[in-house]
Parts: structure tokens; C-alpha cells; sequence
């Protein structure tokens, strides 16, 4: 492909990401090789010159150090007050967010980016605090040094030997409009920390004396500027791309990150996050937890959670699989996700343990042909000790985790005391076929009994049991009995693959425990998300979701649970209903707000307000957000592990999703009734212009004539032409009411009237006002004298007789008769009107109630089809159901049912 | 036949003002037009009328207040002209103490009958003649004797049906509405259980009506009340 047009899709991207900036504010990082090199004091230099142009300047945290220079830029700007922390007696000074975000600057000054916030602050590291800012619109200024950059964390940690615990992700850095270089050579930097401009802070002496060295300067200063040349030239390949100076379309290359369990894993994590940059590639953290892996200890799993947390953060997608094998699982999963490349550690185990064992590499660099293979080298040994920090500590501390390894010390006891009963009993059995059997069988009983022990409680007790059952067996039963030494060397054989059967024996089974035990999680995990999709596809109405939503994540995530839902002014708002048990009222609308708008997960365990005991999760749809779902969760460890995290997310992408149908679904219908109107006003144009105009052109004709001619005619003349024109008159005021009737049963604005009435009353009326135009055809009543009342509205159910009657008379020719009849029939009360005409054209008993609907048949009967429309209406407002047919002596019948309910009590009289 | 009553005319519409106008000359009426209900008011504290025709959609105030506003101080018969969307207007002009309703569009027939009977019954309530005997074809109601008959044969009401029929025949020709027959048969604690009035309504056809379902007498004002018929042929719908 040889066109040097650029690809649409990259440059839409770049149109939307250029869109994205506009709305955002713009940061500038001024970046540093290390503290003193002068980034504050550029910073405020810059403040000023954009305070000179006329700009709002305000600086939101600016650190001098007690540094005069320093101190001296900071007069003349606007300082905002810091937010006073009480923390273990002393006093923090914070930046304060809300503050600034009230106070709205063009630009804010925000130093340190790397600083970690005060516990009970919103977010916990202050570059969040500076995305907000963004967010809302403000420009920033802020510094930072090299070390603080996450992905050169561990490389600078190994420079300097000093580990560095406050990071700044990359992608912040890389999000920066501007990066600031403020570059000072070591000579001249060493000279200043000796005149004692540079501040040391006292408890850090000691590291930052060994920080300060020459050579640590230099390999920082050249860290920073190559970090800023590899942004110069990412702009520049940006720029290159803006004007086609190549293709942009390029193969998208994907990494696969296959982290385990060591000490490693981060940095192997960061290695690969680098490599992925350089490629401009995607990539993916695989975590296998397999058998083996299952039986880690606590803090080992929360080591690859950690892990699998700082690849999120450095923009992985992280994966965490299930399987025996674990290479297979590897390559398969690689294979389904077309990754590149497989990125590993190097192998831990070396020489003949390798041999043994097998290693991962060796296994995936075999299988795996297509694709290209990474191994990283190990971080080095004072790292993995750094580890053992109490930083670290608190964190898992903080993340909680509870696996269901960690099982009490007495059911481990109990669990090898079965082993040994199960081998006793193994050794009881064998005892009592000595006699008869030959020894081969009695190794054939200790195996079961070792398959026993291994299929119930696990790999240790069986591998005891192996063990023991060896032992037994050379004890008791191989000669010399009772004693350790055997007569027979070949029994050394024996012994050797007895118990290499029993171990391989016990480790099989036991792996296939614990895989039956994962399928089982997985299959929860499967089933719980099917139950809920299952209940949700089967649903109408946001209530009902809600109900379904708040009521599976409170039995699946252990959580009470709430759905908040914003009003038509993207308002987050209480819910008006009662909620299910489960539902956790007094969630705090504002973050719920705050997650609404932003669409990112705020609450305990995220980046935002992490102290807090509720999660919010946003419950996003393709087209938009729908709204909050916030968690109390009972065991707040649980949700911090990746499945079941991934678990939630699929949870309220499908809660999304329902909300979303539900939306979609109103506008169909709405859509649809536009449609319909439309067909309405069609037919309703087309009825007024024929059935109007037709009255109309009688009645001018008429008139017109007796108005210019009227002395000249004699009197039956004009006596013909009057009637002609009041006939016409009175058709067309027929057509009017019923058209009035029609727009106002359509517009919803009639409210029944219902009073308590004998049929007999409706129909009397009825037949009063249409009596001039029913002399042609008889009309009998026969209504039951036992008829019950009804509570209908009069004026209506009298229009329903109206239109019936008026169409029997209509369409049956002069003379025929019609009759009105009524029955009680359960709780309902039938009413028939029926004539003697030619009846309803088959298959047209359902149609004749729409509207606008004529029976083809009908020649200038007038009308515009809206009669038996009406009556639908009026009968379906009262409850009741109206249908046709034709009797089987001929004629049509119409049938109309009331419901029936209790009529009041009335006094009688004493007559 | 001269008829030497004067008619006030209250309608906004030229149009059915051109058409009543026309109409009522024709008949002997002295006609007085006006187009507002403070016109109407003031036409008719000046004139004296003997009927007054009112439209109830006036632009200047609502034809019930107008109702009201006459009978402060004027018994005058009120014959209202409505729309057919204004049925609740309708009842509380009625209520108010209008004498008839008529709904556009009417005949002239119809509209001469409304009149000729609201005329009839001032001249027969200035006579003193209720006491006397009512008759219209078989049905004779003599209130001396309080002695019901049709076609000759004594008819046995309860005292609440005679009541009832009582009171329509005092305002025979009239519409009453379910308020006032409530109100003046049963008490004004009943004005809310129109059932009553309903029920009794249809045993009294059931023993007046030949056919119940099409009554001759007792006619049915839907949505507003009922009306004792003063003429069968009279009130029809003719022209």
C-alpha cells in the first residue's frame, strides 16, 4: 500500500484527542534531573511572564525550601491558602483541590507532582489532584523529578541504591502539553547543595549525601534528557504524521506480559511496559493461576495483585487465566489475542532443576513459533530486600486479601492425621491379605489408600502418606520383617517407584482438585453473570433493572448495594423507591456525582477517595453514561481481586447495557408514535378534505342558489334546497363532534365522569337525539329490568351508542330492523347492538376499529371512519372490551363489555 | 301572530347573531343585540326583557357569571347557547339559574320551542296556575288531588316518585338539573348521590313510559339533568 494519504481512522483519532486537549487544560511539566536543579524557580519565572501577558495566575502550591531566590518570585502572585491536615500530631499542609477548582485560576502552579496526599484526602497522590484540575479546564505548571517516573523507578532505584517510593505513572508525563527541561550540570549542582542552597531534609540525610554522588548525578541528568529527547522525537514522529510524511498505517504490534509469582514480576512488568512503548504497542499482563499457584501464601497472591495493579496502572489490560499447563495456557491465550510477542522473566530455576522441571521458557520458545519470545533479566537482589519495606507492608495491609489457602493450623493438623489413619488402615488391610496375597498387591492397597488421602485432603497429607506407606510396607511386610533393612536389594527398586508412583499419584490427583476447584469459581463466576443477564434480558422498565441489578451484585459481591440514576439535567439523585433490602442508602451523592461525570471508579480501593467505605462504580453504555452503582461491600478484600473485579465490570457493563435498552427502547416507541401521528394526520387531511368538502360543496351550491335565485323558484324548490343544506349541515356537524371526540380521547385530556347509571337512561338519551334521523328503521330495546348499575361516564357510553346506531342505520337498507340488547355475564355487562344488513366483510371484524378504516364496500355513506375508533376508546377508558361479528341469521353485531363492580348502597322507601 | 316579547340577544359570533336576528323578527320578538356579557348585563337592567338568549363563550366574562349576575335581581328566563366542549359550563350555568340549554349547532325549530316555553312557564307561574292539572296525551298529573293517570288509569307512585314528578311538572318543559331535583325532592344533604335520583327516574318511566328505554315524558338530558316534556311533537329535532 503505497498511498500517502493518511489512514481516516488515525487522523479522526487525532481530530477527537486534539478535541479532548481543547476542553482540558494544559499542563506543563518542568522536569528535573534531581531536587535543586531549579524547576520551582523556572516554574515561578514562567508564572510571571504569563502573568505579565494578562493571565490568572494562581499558585496552588508552590515548595521553596526556605530558598530566598525562590521565596522572593512567589511575592506578587496570588498564594492560595494550603489545607491544614491534622496527622499524628502534626500539622500536613496540603494543597487544597476544592479550593482551586472553586476559585477556577486560567493557570495554577502545582509543585511536586510526585507527593503523596495525606490520608483522608480525595485523591491519594497529587498528580489525580492535578487531572482534576486539567479536567475542569485549568491549565497547571508543575515539577517533577526523574527518579519519580514509574517506569524509571526500578532502573534509578539500582543507580542510586536508594529506593524511591513516591511515582508518577507515565502516562501523566506523557499526557503533559509541554515538558520543561531545567537542566544543570552535576559540577555546578554539587557546588550549589555545598553552599547549602539545595535543601536536605534532616531524616534523609544520609541517603541524599550518598544520592548526591557525581556518578549518580550524571547517570540522573542523563536519564532526564534522554527521557526528553524520546518526547522531542515522539513529537516529532507526531508532527511527521500530521503532514503524511509516511504512512501512518502501521501494523499494531502486541505485547504479552507472562508475570509469576517471584519478586520479579515488577520488573518484569516495567521492562515490558517500555518495550511496549518503544513499539507503540498494546500489551497485555497475563497472570496463570495454576494448581501450584493456587497454594501461595497470602502475601505471595497479593504480590501478583500488586503486580497486576501497577500493569493497569501503566496501561496494560491485564488477564488473569486459569489452567493446568501453564505454557499452554500462555500460547493459547496469546494465540486468541494475535499477540507479537510473549515477553517472560528468566527462568529462576537453573541447572538440573531446570532440567527437571522443565522451564516456562524452554516450553513456550518450543511451541510457540510464530511468535517472538522476550526474556528479561532479574532486578537485582537489593530491590527484592527494598521489598520487605514497611511501605510495603502497609500496602498489602491495604489491599487486604484473604485467599481461601490461608486455612486454620488445626484443620492442617487434622488434615495429615487423616493421612495417617487412612495409611494405618491402608497397613490394617494389607496385614490381613499377607497371607494370601503376594507383595505387589499389598503396594497395589498402600497406592489407594495414597489416591484416598490425595483425592481428599490435598498434596501434603498425601505425600506424607506416601511416605509412610513405604515405610510400613519395608517394616512390615518386606523381608526381614519389622526392621528397616530389606534381604533383597531389588527392594530398593520397589521402594523407589512405589513412592515415585504415590507422589506423582498424589500431585495428579491433588491438581486435579485444585482445577475442579477453579472450573467450580469460574462456573460461579459464569453462572452468577448468566443469571443476571438472563433475569435482565427478560425485563421492562428501569425499575425492574434496578431491582434485578441492586439484587444479584448484593448476593454476588456480598455488597449492599444501590443504583443511582441522574435526572434529566445529568443530576445525580436518590432514588424516590423502596429498594430491596439490600439497597445501602446514604451514599454520598456528590462523589456519585463526581463518578457520573468523570466515568471512573471512585470509592475504596481506587484513586479517588480510597479511604471512604463504598465503592461507585459508573455504569457505562456505549452511547453514554447511565449512571452510578455504589457498593457497600461487606468483605471489601474480596473485591480487590482481579476476577472478581473484572467480574463487577462486566456486572455493570450489563446493568449498563439494560439501562441503556430500556432508554432505547422509550425512544423506539416514541419514534414509533411520531410515525403513527404522522399516518394520522394523513388520514385525518384526507378524511377533512373529502368528507368536509363534499357537505360543503352541497351546501354552497345550495344556498347559492336559493340566495340568487330564490324569488324565481317555487315554494317545493326551495324547500328542497333548505332541507339538502341542513342535511348536509348537520353531516358535516356529525363529522365535527366525532372528530372533536377523536382529538380529544387521542390527547389523553378527557377524564371520565362516572357516576353510577342505568343502561336504560344511556340509551334512551341516545335514541332521543338521533331519533329524526332513525325513523327509517326500527329500533327495539330489550334490556333486562334487572339490570344492574353501572359506573360509567354517561355522555361517552351514550357517544358509543350514538356511533353503533348510527352506523347500523348507515349501512343496512331502509326498513331493516335494530336491536339493542344487554346481559349480565359474569362480572361484566354485554351490551349488543345488532341490525339486519349484509354484515361485516369477512376478516374485517378486527379492522373496522381503526382508524380512518372504511369498509371497502362503502359508497358516500359519509363518515370518516372514526366512529367505531371512538367508541374503542371510550369502552377501553371504561375497562371494558368492544368487538364485532355477524349473527348467523345475517346482520352484524356489535358487542360492548362493561366491567361490573359493587353498586352503592341505596335507602329503600316504604311504599 | 304577534308575539310583543322582547328578547335580549348576548353573542360574540355576528354570524348566529345574523341568523337569530333573522329568525326572531320573523316570529313578532323584539330583538336587542349585544355583544359582551357586560353589555348583556346592561341591556338588560335598561330593557326589561322578557327572555334573554346567552352564549356562553363571551370574550369579555364567563356566561355563568353573567347567569349570576341577572339572577341577583332579574327572574327572567335564560336560554344558554353552548359548544359542544362545554358540558361542565353548561351544568353550572343551570345550576347558576339559567332556565334552558341549547347546543350549537340547533335548528330554529328548536330554538322557537326553547323559547315558547320558557315564556309559557313565566306567564303560568305569574298565573298561579300550579295548583292546577297537568296533561300532556295520556299522561295527566292532578296535583289537587294528587292523582296520577295514563291513558285514564290511576297510576300508584311512592311519595318520593310523586315528589319527583311534581317538581318536574312544576317546571314542566324546563331542564332540571341532578343538583336541583336532588336538592329539592331528597334535601340538599343528597345533592352528591346522583344514583338515587337515577333509580327512581327509572321506576317512574316504568310506570309512566310505555317503553322505558325511549321515553315520551321524561326525558333525559344527558350529562345534565331531565326534563318533563310539554308537548311530545313539540321538541323535536326539526327545523
Amino acid at each position: 500500500m503505497n498511498d500517502q494519504r493518511p489512514d481516516p481512522d488515525a487522523l479522526l483519532e487525532k481530530v477527537q484527542r486534539a478535541e479532548a486537549q481543547r476542553r482540558r487544560g494544559r499542563l506543563k511539566i518542568f522536569f528535573g534531573a534531581s531536587a535543586g536543579v531549579g524547576k520551582t524557580f523556572g516554574m515561578l519565572l514562567a508564572a510571571h511572564e504569563r502573568r505579565a501577558e494578562g493571565l490568572d495566575v494562581v499558585a496552588g502550591y508552590v515548595e521553596t525550601h526556605k530558598r530566598a531566590e525562590t521565596e522572593q518570585l512567589l511575592e506578587g502572585l496570588e498564594i492560595l491558602p494550603p489545607r491544614l491536615v491534622d496527622y499524628r500530631n502534626t500539622t500536613l499542609r496540603e494543597f487544597d483541590l476544592d479550593a482551586a477548582l472553586k476559585r477556577h485560576p486560567a493557570l495554577i502552579l502545582v509543585d511536586e507532582l510526585a507527593h503523596t496526599n495525606a490520608p483522608g484526602s480525595r485523591h491519594p497522590k497529587r498528580w489525580q489532584d492535578v487531572e482534576e484540575l486539567l479536567d475542569a479546564g485549568i491549565d497547571v505548571y508543575t515539577a517533577i523529578n526523574v527518579q519519580h517516573i514509574e517506569s524509571l523507578n526500578d532502573v534509578i532505584s539500582q543507580i542510586t541504591g536508594i529506593p524511591v517510593w513516591e511515582t508518577v505513572p507515565d502516562a501523566v508525563l506523557e499526557g503533559a502539553n509541554e515538558i520543561e527541561l531545567i537542566d544543570l550540570p552535576p559540577d555546578e549542582l554539587l557546588q550549589r547543595l555545598q553552599e547549602g542552597k539545595v535543601y536536605l531534609p534532616q531524616q534523609a540525610e544520609r541517603a541524599a549525601q550518598n544520592f548526591f554522588r557525581k556518578g549518580n548525578l550524571i547517570a540522573l541528568r542523563e536519564l532526564a534528557l534522554r527521557r526528553t529527547a524520546d518526547r522531542v522525537d515522539a513529537q516529532m514522529r507526531d508532527y511527521r504524521e500530521d503532514n503524511a510524511i509516511k504512512d501512518v498505517w502501521q501494523v499494531k504490534e502486541r505485547l504479552l506480559v507472562c508475570i509469576g509469582p517471584g519478586g520479579s514480576a515488577e520488573n518484569l512488568v516495567r521492562a515490558a511496559y517500555r518495550l511496549a512503548q518503544s513499539l507503540k504497542a498494546e500489551w497485555i499482563v497475563v497472570y496463570v493461576e495454576t494448581a501450584k499457584l493456587q497454594k501461595l501464601s497470602k502475601e505471595q497472591r497479593d504480590a501478583v495483585l500488586r503486580t497486576l495493579k501497577l500493569a493497569e496502572e501503566l496501561g496494560a489490560e491485564t488477564v488473569t487465566l486459569g489452567g493446568y499447563q501453564l505454557a499452554d495456557e500462555v500460547i493459547a491465550y496469546a494465540r486468541t489475542r494475535n499477540a507479537s510477542r510473549i515477553v517472560l522473566g528468566k527462568p529462576t530455576y537453573s541447572g538440573w532443576k531446570r532440567w527437571l522441571h522443565g522451564s516456562l521458557v524452554d516450553t513456550i520458545v518450543r511451541q510457540a513459533n510464530e511468535i517472538d519470545i522476550h526474556v528479561v533479566g532479574k532486578e537485582s537482589d537489593f530491590l527484592a530486600q527494598a521489598k520487605e519495606n514497611p511501605y510495603f507492608s502497609r500496602s498489602r495491609l491495604y489491599l487486604g486479601l484473604a485467599t481461601e489457602e490461608q486455612r486454620p493450623l488445626f484443620k492442617w493438623r487434622a488434615e495429615y492425621l487423616w493421612a495417617i489413619v487412612a495409611t494405618a488402615i491402608s497397613t490394617a488391610v494389607a496385614w490381613a491379605m499377607f497371607d494370601h496375597v503376594d507383595l505387589a498387591n499389598l503396594i497395589m492397597v498402600y497406592l489407594l489408600g495414597v489416591v484416598v488421602v490425595a483425592a481428599r485432603y490435598g498434596r501434603g497429607p498425601s505425600v506424607l502418606s506416601s511416605i509412610l506407606s513405604v515405610v510400613l510396607f519395608d517394616v512390615l511386610f518386606v523381608p526381614p520383617r519389622f526392621s528397616f533393612a530389606v534381604s533383597d536389594t531389588q527392594y530398593l527398586i520397589t521402594f523407589a517407584v512405589m513412592l515415585l508412583v504415590a507422589l506423582v499419584i498424589s500431585s495428579m490427583t491433588a491438581s486435579t482438585r485444585h482445577q475442579a476447584r477453579i472450573a467450580g469459581h469460574r462456573e460461579r463466576r459464569i453462572a452468577s453473570l448468566y443469571a443476571l443477564s438472563r433475569e435482565l434480558a427478560a425485563t421492562r422498565g428501569e425499575e425492574n433493572i434496578l431491582r434485578i441489578a441492586v439484587k444479584h451484585v448484593a448476593e454476588v459481591f456480598e455488597a449492599q448495594a444501590v443504583v443511582l440514576l441522574p435526572d434529566e439535567t445529568g443530576r445525580i439523585s436518590h432514588p424516590n423507591g423502596e429498594g430491596t433490602a439490600q439497597s445501602c442508602h446514604g451514599s454520598d451523592l456528590s462523589v456519585a456525582q463526581w463518578v457520573y461525570d468523570h466515568g471512573q471508579m471512585a470509592g475504596q480501593g481506587t484513586d479517588t477517595l480510597p479511604g471512604g467505605e463504598m465503592v461507585y462504580l459508573p455504569l457505562l453504555a456505549p452511547s453514554g453514561m447511565r449512571g452510578v452503582l455504589v457498593l457497600l461491600p461487606l468483605n471489601p478484600a474480596r473485591l480487590a481481586l482481579p476476577e472478581q473485579q473484572r467480574l463487577l465490570e462486566t456486572f455493570t457493563s450489563q446493568i449498563a447495557l439494560a439501562l441503556e435498552r430500556v432508554k432505547l427502547a422509550g425512544e423506539a416507541h416514541n419514534a414509533q408514535l411520531k410515525i403513527e401521528t404522522e399516518q394520522l394526520r394523513n388520514a385525518l387531511l384526507s378524511a377533512i378534505s373529502h368528507d368536509l368538502r363534499t357537505p360543503l360543496a352541497a351546501i354552497v351550491g345550495a344556498s347559492s342558489s336559493l340566495a340568487r335565485d330564490g324569488d324565481r323558484l317555487d315554494i317545493a324548490a326551495r324547500r328542497e334546497l333548505s332541507q339538502a343544506i341542513y342535511d348536509e349541515a348537520t353531516r358535516m356537524s356529525g363529522l365535527a363532534n366525532n372528530l372533536l371526540d377523536m382529538a380529544r380521547l387521542q390527547a389523553g385530556a378527557v377524564v371520565l365522569n362516572r357516576q353510577w347509571q342505568p343502561l336504560e337512561e344511556v340509551v334512551g338519551g341516545a335514541l332521543a337525539g338521533l331519533s329524526a334521523r332513525m325513523d327509517k328503521h326500527p329500533v327495539s330495546a330489550r334490556l333486562p329490568s334487572d339490570l344492574p348499575l353501572v359506573e360509567i361516564d354517561s355522555l361517552l357510553i351514550e357517544r358509543v351508542f350514538a356511533n353503533l346506531l348510527e352506523n347500523a342505520v348507515k349501512y343496512t337498507p331502509p326498513g331493516t330492523a335494530i336491536e339493542i340488547s344487554a346481559a349480565t355475564e359474569e362480572s361484566e355487562l354485554v351490551v349488543t347492538v345488532s341490525d339486519r344488513g349484509h354484515g361485516i366483510p369477512p376478516g374485517e371484524e378486527e379492522r373496522i376499529f381503526e382508524k380512518f378504516h372504511r369498509v371497502a364496500s362503502e359508497g358516500n355513506q359519509g363518515g370518516a371512519g372514526l366512529g367505531l375508533t371512538i367508541c374503542r376508546a371510550i369502552v377501553e377508558a371504561h375497562g371494558g372490551r368492544i368487538w364485532a361479528d355477524n349473527l348467523p341469521s345475517g346482520g352484524a353485531a356489535f358487542h360492548f363489555a362493561l366491567p361490573l363492580s359493587e353498586p352503592p348502597m341505596i335507602e329503600q322507601e316504604e311504599s | 301572530m304577534s308575539n310583543a316579547a322582547t328578547i335580549i340577544l348576548v353573542e360574540d359570533e355576528a354570524q348566529i347573531r345574523r341568523f337569530l336576528r333573522t329568525t326572531l323578527a320573523a316570529e313578532g320578538y323584539h330583538i336587542f343585540e349585544a355583544e359582551t356579557g357586560k353589555q348583556g348585563l346592561l341591556e338588560t337592567a335598561t330593557r326589561k326583557p322578557d327572555l334573554i338568549i346567552l352564549d356562553l363563550g363571551l370574550p369579555d366574562m364567563d356566561g355563568v357569571e353573567v347567569v349570576k349576575g341577572v339572577r341577583a335581581w332579574s327572574a327572567v328566563p335564560v336560554i344558554i347557547l353552548s359548544a359542544r366542549s362545554q358540558e361542565s359550563d353548561k351544568v353550572a350555568a343551570l345550576d347558576a339559574g339559567a332556565d334552558d340549554y341549547l347546543v350549537k349547532p340547533f335548528g330554529a325549530g328548536e330554538l322557537l320551542a326553547r323559547i315558547r316555553v320558557a315564556l309559557r312557564h313565566v306567564s303560568s307561574a305569574a298565573g298561579g296556575e300550579e295548583e292546577g292539572v297537568f296533561a300532556v296525551d295520556e299522561l295527566k298529573v292532578d296535583m289537587t288531588h294528587r292523582r296520577v293517570t295514563v291513558s285514564g288509569a290511576e297510576v300508584h307512585l311512592t311519595p318520593i316518585e310523586y315528589r319527583l314528578l311534581t317538581v318536574l311538572v312544576k317546571h314542566a318543559g324546563k331542564v332540571l338539573t341532578h343538583q336541583l331535583l336532588l336538592k329539592e325532592v331528597w334535601g340538599p344533604n343528597y345533592v352528591e348521590r346522583a344514583h338515587y335520583l337515577r333509580i327512581y327516574m327509572g321506576t317512574l318511566r316504568h310506570k309512566l313510559e310505555k317503553d322505558p328505554a325511549r321515553p315520551r315524558f321524561l326525558l333525559t338530558e344527558v350529562g345534565v339533568g331531565y326534563r318533563l316534556t310539554v308537548t311530545c311533537a313539540s321538541i323535536q329535532d326539526d327545523f
